[in-house]
């Protein structure tokens, strides 16, 4: 079985331009919805006190509102959350009260045994500061140890495309985030950094093939090359992208509502990943005028032999 | 077809296909445990020095079958004692049963105990350990506060400063804090000087400069400073040890986390609010003499003078002392443990000046005679009070008796310990009773029972949904060869389990579970490259042994570039994640590490001796 059938060299480059203004449209728009509608900060990181409560039977969420209400918690959020007998709960942070006392006042006011909490989480405004800065933090390093990486295995003409494709899969799956509004948590966190390291993984099975063919094929324009290198991969970058799908789904549908902002950011980042390695990681190659020249030095060349004769024979 | 080399090609040595088999049955037979899930458990372990032998299991097997509690199995191992149970409502009843009916001396703690079989426990086989969000339990996260400690440093050391230099009649004209350094003001230069020198020589862990002719200015030293902090975390993390172990928990993690912080984790318990109340409550120390002129016998057999108290210590011995407290503990600036001159164990003591003059006043008429350190803590009982608060009751306990061996000030020892052990565990208390830094709660993070238990359900329904749905994918495309993918697929889901089981630290979270089911979809990548370049290689007119040779090794460094640049995104998770996101990380660093290792190694040896060195016109592809 085949699920593509290429017979000829697919001509990605040529509709490099329409890729290169949706690309910038969508970035734009992404940064348009950050810089109005902002992230949907969760609990992690704007701290706050969250009580997730079972009950029973259906919850009557208008009764509870008012028992908070009566108990001094206008503020308080309250949701249904995976089903209507579970409820969701969220306390802003508070001046005066001992905010890890929080919980417990809930509990009182809607007169719940230590059966009905199933979740409390409590993050108080200096360690949420702590993980936004982190994470920051982190999404940052990531791309600099990647870009550095690459750049001394391949070149930096594909380091520097393989990280604006990095940075567009990550703006791109912010975007959406902030744009839906959906909250943004650390385990959302968590999704982004593998959103990275997958959108990864698709870049440099292209560059590596882009590589192999600017030595092995003589006499071809760079765009030629990456045109038969992204034919030659497609079949790969389709499936694999399939079977991750395929198991994102599986989380998104039976893995539990805690879970959904995980499996949603990257089931978006996935798909934004295999079109960024297709036309973002390549367009940068090929706008900054990647050659034949540039892959072949002998050291590089060396190299590439001396992992390519594998000892698993 | 002819040529000789095909005969070579794609053949794996029995040497290592036997060794990849190895591997393969090694991480099966780790990752078994976890077929034998976990029973409720109630678990007792001695709090001191009592007994755990079989009178005490005599005594449990007799507590449960009074009450009727069906158990699955009590039994005696590493000097604890382990009650089986079929459920988490009799675990409940049986943990509060053995609570009440044994004695202080033992701790009834709720656990998980693996139902793992003897015999692959033998071989050190455990299951994987589960994280707080499958669990169940609570996490703590505590932030001691420094500018506290630091501030009752600098005011202790402010009257320490005007106790010293009034004893030396060095004349100042004021001593006061002054944000974070001490500023001594005089008279005259040479007043300063002579201070200056003075401080220098006693006080060496301090920096002192001229901040003008007249003035002084005394600066706490980089290594005080630290010393400070550090010894702020280490005193609230004893407390919180102490603390902890009233909470019947049988795996509690108290760790120290960055300068300031402190971390608690509570596996597997039910009552969080009490939890919460437990570890924000209070202990202290008080100094009292011990009640000479009164007979201990008579006070023990009820007529206990009015004036005096009965006390119990460590052993459960009574001890009569006066009622009047001499001293309490908030006076005490620092104890620590060492060695007199004679080489036995001792505790020095130091006191704020307000202390230091009560000692005085305390000691003066009392040498020669033994004074008590009593050790107060507000334990709570079962009991709430009408507004749902935990009742505590004051527990006292005296911890030492020593002579006084002449009038007291502001620093004295304690001697005539009997270990080096005791001088420690004396000093640590001792500075437990003297909070320096009060400590608070800056995040909480509660799982109950039943949400744990939906959480493994669902993340395990997710992998198998996820991991069938690949299978049957791969199958399709890919044939033959797709039953190799696959068999390589479920040999890595095993490796995974295996190597989480094996490693002592790993701890399988929710996230890590969504990484567990990634993996499965990513792991298929490498294969997924391979058999494509195989594809390839047929395509492009070469034979069948060829083509799998070479689609193996063209398709090799792509594979390892793809899996390192993955492993260092994984990497920076681990290094700034916490908790749950640590969990996602490590299951995806070892799913890189074991999907490498499946679909490269593992599948070329299954293709090599399915196809290898035969004649072959087609494949299965």
């Amino acid at each position: 079985m085949q699920l593509l059938n290429l017979k000829d060299t697919v001509s990605f480059m040529s509709l490099r331009v329409p890729a290169l203004i949706f690309s910038v449209i969508l970035m734009l728009l992404s940064v348009l919805s950050l810089a109005t509608n902002s992230l949907n900060w969760g609990l992690d990181f704007t701290g706050g006190t969250l009580v997730e409560v079972g009950y029973e039977q259906q919850a009557d969420l208008s009764d509870i509102r008012a028992r908070l209400q009566n108990s001094g918690f206008p503020d308080a959020v309250v949701q249904n959350f995976g089903s209507s007998s579970e409820v969701l709960i969220r306390l802003a942070p508070r001046e005066n009260v001992k905010a890890s006392e929080l919980s417990n006042q809930v509990m009182q006011a809607l007169e719940l045994t230590t059966s009905n909490i199933r979740r409390v989480e409590f993050v108080g405004p200096s360690v949420g500061e702590e993980l936004a800065e982190q994470g920051g933090l982190a999404m940052l390093v990531a791309l600099l140890c990647i870009l550095v990486y690459v750049a001394m295995r391949f070149e930096w003409r594909f380091a520097l495309g393989s990280v604006v494709a990095l940075a567009h899969d990550v703006l791109l799956t912010l975007g959406l985030f902030s744009f839906l509004q959906l909250e943004f948590d650390l385990t959302v966190l968590a999704a982004v950094l593998a959103v990275i390291g997958y959108s990864l993984n698709d870049t440099i099975v292209v560059s590596d093939r882009i590589r192999e063919n600017f030595r092995k094929v003589r006499k071809s324009e760079p765009e030629e090359i990456i045109n038969i290198s992204l034919t030659q991969t497609l079949n790969r970058t389709v499936i694999t992208s399939l079977t991750t799908i395929f198991v994102l789904l599986a989380l998104f549908f039976v893995g539990g509502a805690l879970i959904h902002g995980f499996a949603t950011a990257l089931l978006f980042g996935v798909v934004i990943g295999t079109y960024s390695s297709i036309y973002v990681a390549s367009l940068v190659a090929l706008m900054l005028g990647i050659s034949k020249e540039d892959l072949i030095p002998a050291e590089v060349e060396k190299e590439g032999e001396e992992l390519e004769s594998t000892p698993f024979s | 077809m002819n040529n000789p080399r095909t005969a070579i090609l794609n053949h794996t040595p029995v040497w290592k296909a036997t060794l990849v088999f190895l591997v393969v049955a090694f991480f099966t037979l780790y990752a078994s445990p976890n077929l034998y899930g976990e029973d409720p458990a109630v678990q007792i372990s001695a709090e001191r020095t009592a007994p755990v032998d079989t009178n005490l299991l005599d005594q449990v097997q007799s507590i449960l079958a009074e009450r009727n509690i069906a158990t699955k199995s009590v039994a005696l191992e590493d000097q604890k004692i382990l009650v089986r149970l079929a459920d988490n409502d009799t675990q409940l009843q049986a943990q509060e049963a053995l609570d009440i009916a044994l004695s202080d001396d033992y701790i009834a703690a709720i656990n998980l105990a693996p139902a793992t079989p003897e015999w692959l426990k033998s071989l050190g086989a455990s299951p994987m350990k589960l994280g707080l969000d499958l669990r169940g339990g609570v996490y703590f996260l505590m932030e001691v506060d420094m500018d506290t400690a630091l501030n009752t440093k600098l005011e202790d050391t402010v009257s320490d400063f005007r106790t010293a230099l009034r004893e030396e009649n060095i004349r100042y004209r004021r001593v006061v804090k002054e944000g974070n350094v001490v500023e001594i003001q005089f008279r005259d230069e040479a007043t300063k000087d002579e201070a200056k020198f003075f401080l220098r020589n006693s006080r060496g862990d301090w920096q002192y400069s001229d901040q003008d002719d007249l003035t002084l200015v005394a600066q706490m030293s980089e290594q005080t400073l630290a010393e400070t902090k550090d010894y702020a975390i280490k005193q609230n993390i004893t407390i919180m040890r102490n603390r902890v172990n009233q909470l019947g928990v049988a795996e509690p993690v108290i760790q120290r986390q960055g300068p300031d912080r402190i971390v608690v984790q509570l596996p597997g318990i039910q009552d969080t609010a009490r939890a919460k109340q437990i570890l924000n409550a209070t202990a202290t120390i008080e100094l009292r003499m011990v009640d000479q002129d009164n007979d201990l016998n008579s006070a023990i057999s009820g007529r206990v003078p009015a004036g005096s108290q009965l006390i119990e210590d460590e052993n459960g011995t009574p001890v009569l002392l006066k009622k009047r407290v001499m001293l309490t503990g908030n006076h005490i600036v620092d104890a620590n443990s060492g060695v007199d001159e004679y080489g036995r164990p001792q505790v020095s003591i130091s006191l704020d000046s307000e202390g230091g003059s009560k000692m005085t006043r305390g000691t003066r008429d009392n040498v020669g005679k033994p004074m008590a350190t009593v050790f107060i803590e507000y334990e709570p009982t079962r009991e709430r009070t009408a507004e749902g608060k935990l009742k505590f009751e004051k527990k006292e306990r005296v911890i030492s008796v020593a002579t006084i061996q002449a009038v007291l000030g502001s620093s004295f020892r304690i001697t005539g310990l009997d270990t080096p052990g005791e001088a420690r565990n004396l000093a640590l208390l001792l500075r437990a009773g003297a909070l320096i830094a009060p400590i608070q709660i800056v995040e909480e993070r509660t799982v109950g029972p039943s949400l744990g238990q939906q959480n493994i359900s669902q993340g395990t329904d997710a992998i198998v949904l996820g991991f069938v749905i690949v299978l049957a994918f791969m199958l399709i495309y890919y044939k033959g060869f797709g039953v190799v993918a696959n068999v390589a697929l479920a040999a890595n889901l095993i490796l995974i389990i295996g190597v989480m089981s094996l490693i002592p630290g790993a701890t399988l979270t929710l996230p890590g579970m969504a990484g567990i089911v990634l993996t499965v979809g990513m792991a298929v990548d490498a294969n997924v490259l391979i058999f494509e370049r195989i594809r390839e290689e047929l395509r492009d007119g070469r034979s069948p042994q060829q083509s799998i040779h070479h689609g193996y090794d063209s398709a090799f460094s792509t594979i390892l570039d793809a899996n390192i640049t993955t492993l260092i995104a994984a990497l920076i998770l681990f290094a700034v994640g916490t908790g749950p996101i640590k969990g996602f990380s490590v299951t995806l660093m070892v799913g890189i590490v074991t999907s490498m290792f499946t679909a490269i190694i593992l599948t070329r040896a299954i293709v090599n001796s399915i196809w290898g060195g035969k004649r072959l016109s087609k494949l299965s592809i």
